[in-house]
């Protein structure tokens, strides 16, 4: 029988951006003056030469989008905007357009139909997440439903500028952390070893790649009830679930011993210091849905002894790095622990050396 | 209509509050879409996800699929309840490349759309973590077919597995006076020099490009990609003395002082007695500070270039690293500049295809075998941008330090010959 007539993909990699962009902003591209921030949300760019001006209205929606709630986003682009958008790093939409105009009641139909509007300079910025039970293969929480519980609760810190400075949110699902790095990270924390289907090791996992891919080396190819399979070193495991993906029969995942942690001062910017990474400020939270009230009250906390003790400009780790850790841990009400200590490679970078102690 | 829907109880929370709710979204597709098959396959994922709610566990799993010609950007998804809820048996993601920058216009947004309610869910997201459109739950019969429309008209696949992944840009020069270079050529020009690299993983582990056009690095490049490329300048910052006096008279010299003047990374900036900016530029260490809480008055320099630095990654295997410095300052002007990058990042990938172990990143392979290894693999001679500090331990065999001296010599030679 004859294969099937396939067709050839044409493989043309990254479309060119520049044929979907506004033309005010094709025309001056690369040569913009300054911007001023208009009102939360909306910012206005002021071209450099000649008179063009395009202000950015920025909305925050769902992610996981429907096509309905797409086509919904469209008709305020045409209708109300000039039929340009681009989404930022984080997932929200920016409608752009060249008069002034069209900003409020570009403003007013995303209200209206539901999009809030904010999100820019020193506000709460909507928080990048990752797949979580809705289609990703590994993940210990769910992580739109996530959001979409904090985002209800940080909806006046979106719309606000009444943060020291921009507050990037990010949670992950698993430890592997596609969230990335965030001034506040929500991140699963699994806290007991993985719990192994020796029945199936043997066939579904390529075993000596599954011992490879244990930070701390806690995996070793065995044999149970006389097939070959893995065994883990208890004392040694971590607990991470690195183990997990490639060997599905070694379930990290658990009912009450997959939670949450919580780290802060992960800070991607050049500006002012180097970049920097999270740290853990607290565990133990329950992964628990719906609405994860738990750890959204954390956040909160977090959010609010920052916003009343750091001074303008000051991302969330430079805040801490001037008051140093006991007092924030006094400020935030967290518990410091055994866990904060640092023993992964590098450790000793994060203990102190000094005298430098705050009284 | 609704009789054979399962019941979502912990779902239906999701829906109160002001935020957006994907729930909502969801079940509109279930109840309100024209097409019984989407109605069905949205009803299937809603009964999936109220069961992970309820056992807080997921029940995805992968496998292998691709289009013809290619080996991977698609993840495959296969549900281990598919009994239960055999409507959503099958919800294969997509990854498609986005244009550069993630601009859009209406149009192509509603043409994409049209597509994906022809043979997929109709859910979407604009964008995953990598920078992927995740075209999210399509099956075996449907995904060629949407892939082949797509392609026809100038939309290709991501990266999925070890392999060069989908790149990232910032918005940029189309809107941020920040920008000082072309991010989105600079995109372009790196990840399609590497399509046979995304199509065909055969790749240690990933490999990302991401761009910024300043170090305010809002696409997180340093701390997210192999090769991270950041706009930078290396004459002056242009100062407005008119618009920073004006900024001073309205905000008073204290402000100034708490909040820009002292505020300096490296102490460069000074607030002259008739409130002019005085800026020792020899110590400006392009951190942004200033322009950013005064950009109407101070901006990038005219000399503008990138700075790349590689080995950025997140947790997995060895915990989180930060790329490194690897070339301080690259102009980026003409075609013979965009050969050069080009040419480095294929020497990166070559030498770590050849070097890396499976499933390790360059970065991991960095800190396994040593910069300067690494350095001398990919033919770039070590200089002191590289460094946080030189090393404090004796612990090293130095007897080919008179070599290496005269070496930096030369080149110190041939760099002032050059200008
Ligand atoms: S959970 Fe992590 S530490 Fe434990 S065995 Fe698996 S890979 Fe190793
Ligand atoms: S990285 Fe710099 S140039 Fe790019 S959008 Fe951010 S501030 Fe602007």
């Amino acid at each position: 029988m004859a294969a099937p007539q396939m067709r050839e993909p044409i493989e043309t990699g990254a479309p060119d951006g520049f044929q979907y962009m506004h033309p005010a902003m094709r025309r001056n591209f690369g040569t913009w003056a300054y911007h001023e921030d208009v009102q939360p949300g909306v910012m206005v760019h002021v071209a450099k030469y000649g008179s063009d001006k395009v202000w950015t209205i920025k909305a925050g929606t769902q992610r996981i989008l429907d096509v309905f709630t797409l086509r919904k986003l469209m008709d305020i682009a045409d209708e109300k905007g000039d039929g340009f958008i681009q989404f930022t790093i984080r997932s929200n939409i920016q409608f752009f357009v060249d008069s002034e105009e069209k900003v409020l009641p570009l403003v007013a139909a995303l209200e209206d139909a539901g999009f809030p509007v904010g999100g820019t300079r020193n506000s709460v910025a909507s928080i990048s997440h990752t797949q979580g039970w809705l289609h990703c293969d590994i993940p210990g929480t769910d992580a739109s439903g996530v959001v979409k519980a904090m985002m209800d609760e940080l909806l006046p810190y979106w719309r606000g500028w009444d943060m020291p400075n921009r507050v990037h949110l990010t949670t992950s699902c698993c430890q592997i952390n596609c969230g990335g790095q965030g001034d506040i990270a929500i991140n699963v924390q699994h806290t007991k070893p993985p719990k192994i289907d020796h029945s199936l090791v043997g066939n579904v996992c390529e075993r000596p790649s599954v011992v490879a891919r244990c930070p701390v080396a806690a995996i070793r190819p065995a044999m149970v009830d006389g097939k070959p399979s893995l065994e883990v070193d208890e004392k040694k495991c971590i607990c991470c679930g690195a183990c997990y993906p490639p060997c599905p029969p070694m379930q990290i995942n658990d009912y009450e011993y997959t939670q949450l942690a919580i780290w802060i001062g992960g800070n991607h910017s050049n500006a002012r210091g180097k970049p920097t990474f999270q740290r853990l400020v607290a565990a133990g939270v329950p992964n628990n849905p719906p609405r994860w009230p738990e750890a959204t009250a954390i956040v909160k906390k977090i959010l609010d002894v920052y916003k009343d003790s750091a001074r303008d400009w000051e991302r969330i780790n430079e805040w801490v790095e001037r008051i140093g850790w006991p007092r924030f841990f006094e400020l935030t009400g967290l518990p410091f622990t055994k866990y904060h200590i640092d023993n992964w490679r590098g450790a000793r970078a994060n203990l102190n050396s000094s005298t430098h102690i705050r009284f | 209509m609704a009789s054979n829907n399962y019941p979502t109880p912990m779902l239906d929370v999701l829906e109160d509050g002001p935020w957006p709710s994907f729930i909502t979204g969801i079940k509109n597709l279930r109840d309100n879409h024209p097409d019984e098959r989407i109605q069905n396959v949205t009803n299937g994922l809603l009964g999936q996800l109220e069961h992970s709610y309820e056992t807080k566990m997921g029940y995805w799993k992968g496998g292998t699929i691709s289009v013809f010609g290619y080996g991977g950007g698609i993840i495959p998804r296969f549900s281990e309840v598919g009994d239960k809820f055999p409507e959503s048996r099958e919800f294969h993601t997509l990854r498609v490349q986005p244009p550069a920058g993630n601009f859009y216009d209406s149009a192509m947004l509603r043409q994409l759309a049209d597509s994906w309610e022809k043979w997929g869910s109709g859910l979407q997201t604009f964008h995953g973590q990598t920078g992927n459109i995740m075209f999210i739950g399509s099956d075996s019969k449907s995904f060629q077919h949407f892939f082949d429309e797509i392609n026809d008209y100038g939309w290709d696949l991501g990266g999925a597995g070890p392999c060069v992944r989908t790149a990232m840009s910032c918005i940029g020069g189309a809107r941020c006076e920040m920008s000082n270079c072309n991010e989105q050529a600079i995109h372009r020009h790196l990840v399609n020099s590497f399509t046979d690299d995304v199509h065909r993983p055969a790749l240690p582990y990933k490999f990302k490009f991401k761009v910024s056009g300043c170090p305010n690095d809002c696409q997180n490049a340093i701390e997210r990609a192999d090769m991270a490329v950041i706009g930078t300048w290396r004459d002056h910052k242009a100062i407005n003395q008119d618009e920073w006096k004006a900024f001073v008279a309205e905000k008073g010299r204290d402000y100034v002082i708490d909040n820009v003047i002292t505020r300096c990374t490296s102490g460069s900036l000074s607030l002259g007695d008739d409130d002019s900016l005085i800026a020792d530029e020899t110590n400006c260490v392009r951190s942004m500070h200033c322009m950013n809480v005064v950009p109407k008055a101070i901006h990038p320099g005219e000399d503008k270039g990138v700075t790349i630095l590689m080995g950025g990654k997140r947790t997995l295997k060895i915990g989180d690293l930060m790329g490194i410095v690897i070339v301080p300052f690259m102009k980026l002007e003409n075609d013979d500049d965009y050969e050069q990058i080009i040419e480095l990042a294929e020497e990166v990938i070559d030498f770590w295809a050849e070097n890396g172990l499976e499933h390790e990143r360059c970065g991991e392979m960095i800190e396994r075998i040593g910069l300067v290894n690494f350095l001398e693999g990919i033919g770039v001679d070590p200089d002191p941008n590289m460094i946080h500090q030189p090393r404090n331990v004796s612990y090293v065999r130095m007897d080919g330090w008179d070599e290496a001296a005269e070496e930096w010599f030369d080149r110190k030679r041939e760099e002032k010959m050059a200008s």
